[in-house]
């Protein structure tokens, strides 16, 4: 279980062989990559400057891995997320989930990355033809984060 | 008691100030106390009144209004996160 913040680029291909590395009990490496569109809300995009806070944006992913990695059963998980000026088509973040089947490794990736859209502290700012502005947080983010605790909820009653 | 308060991006430009260290008036015991009380230095400081959208951590973890404060306490306000 690994979780860096940091300016530069990473290499995909090396953090996803990295997860299954000398493991053979791992059967299946689900990852999501996260990148700068050069469109948002109608507006083009020239670049984007990602803050974030540190000291809290570590310790927030660590929570949110730690939680993925009691609700499933994983044997390995990396998370990237950059912080500075980026531009379209750069990466901005990378999800890997090591497991031994998909299942749980699919669900945990999908489940870490919607709880790093509404818990981990980073803040998008885009530069646009009409200027810079911040960009708003998206209700749908709030509802891909809830259905994963309202399923929670539902397992716990089953109990 | 003595806390430090940070703020973050469109509501750190709104308030025209990254962090300060505040000597905190007996009465503000909360994190919503405090909160209220910055609202009331006006102009930019507003963007912290109640109705909008402001979150907040204290001590590096996200909070909500009811959470106690303590001497030394980091405690943070800004907007909806848009990371990922």
């Amino acid at each position: 279980m690994s979780v860096s913040v940091q300016e530069a680029d990473f290499d995909v291909g090396a953090e996803i062989a990295a997860l299954s590395a000398g493991r053979p009990e791992v059967g299946a490496v689900a990852s999501f990559v996260g990148l700068v569109r050069d469109v948002s809300e109608g507006s083009n995009v020239s670049a984007m400057t990602l803050e974030h806070y540190p000291g809290m944006t570590e310790q927030a992913l660590e929570d949110i891995v730690a939680e993925a990695g009691r609700r499933w059963a994983l044997l390995g998980v990396r998370v990237i997320h950059r912080f500075g000026l980026l531009m379209p088509g750069d990466r901005i973040v990378f999800v890997g989930v090591a497991g031994a089947h998909r299942g749980e490794s699919f669900a945990a990736c999908e489940f870490i990355m919607d709880y790093l859209k509404t818990r981990a502290p980073f803040w998008k700012r885009e530069e646009t033809p009409s200027g810079a502005r911040w960009v708003d947080a998206r209700d749908t983010d709030d509802s891909a984060a809830a259905r994963w605790s309202e399923e929670w909820d539902e397992i716990e009653q089953r109990r | 008691m003595k806390v430090k308060i940070l703020y973050f991006a469109s509501l750190r430009e709104a308030v025209g100030c990254g962090s300060e260290t505040l000597e905190l008036p007996g009465e503000i015991a909360t994190l919503g106390a405090l909160r209220a009380h910055l609202s009331a230095r006006g102009d930019g400081w507003q963007a912290l009144a109640g109705g909008r959208n402001v979150r907040a951590a204290l001590n590096q973890r996200m909070v909500d209004a009811e959470a106690v404060l303590a001497a030394g306490d980091e405690v943070a306000f800004f907007p909806p996160v848009t990371g990922g």
